[in-house]
């Protein structure tokens, strides 16, 4: 990956502590797996930034690199990337997620 | 569009000790639920084991052959 992009990608991350790459955005999720992952943090009443890869080809694709995840959403916390939307849920339903964002926040 | 079998094939190559599950969700190969049972995840993170199997279905997740993959991994209990 080329060091523009790899910064590019550093930065957007860095931009708050819970960071979701996503199709569409908060308001309007374009596909259902990048719905579960707002719906969830929304549960969870957590701020959290997002960027909606539709709208940018290299980060689309520069994002699947930059984590090795073949998929969208991914979802990072504290510029770490801990999932999808399929780990996504069971960390919510076991309780793992609301403690591990809060001590993200804390 | 993939058929289950090939995505199982895959996975079992990549952890030979793996028990498999593919159900199609949607009959169109394409929107896939995958179980993964495998001695290879233990002590490994969720993402790490999901990497695991991406890893095995690379070709066919890069063409979006498979559009869709719910995926649940686990240890043998």
């Amino acid at each position: 990956m080329d060091a523009s992009l790899k910064q590019r990608l550093d930065d957007l991350v860095g931009t708050s502590p819970i960071f979701v790459f996503m199709k569409g955005n908060k308001l309007m999720p374009q596909c259902g797996f990048s719905n579960n992952v707002v719906q969830i943090l929304n549960a969870l009443a957590v701020p959290f930034e997002t960027f909606d890869v539709l709208s940018d080809m290299e980060i689309r694709q520069g994002i699947k690199d930059y984590s090795d995840w073949p998929t969208i959403p991914q979802v990072y916390v504290n510029g770490e990337f801990i999932g999808g939307s399929d780990i996504l849920i069971e960390m919510y339903n076991s309780g793992e997620l609301r403690e591990k964002l809060a001590v993200a926040l804390a | 569009m993939v058929h289950p079998d090939q995505v199982r094939a895959a996975i079992s190559q990549a952890l030979p000790d793996a028990t498999v599950e593919v159900e199609d969700l949607t009959g169109g190969g394409d929107h896939l639920q995958v179980k993964v049972v495998s001695t290879a995840f233990d002590g490994l993170s969720r993402v790490k084991q999901h990497q695991l199997v991406y890893g095995a279905l690379r070709s066919e997740l890069a063409s979006e052959a498979i559009h869709a993959l719910a995926l649940q991994t686990s240890t043998p209990s």
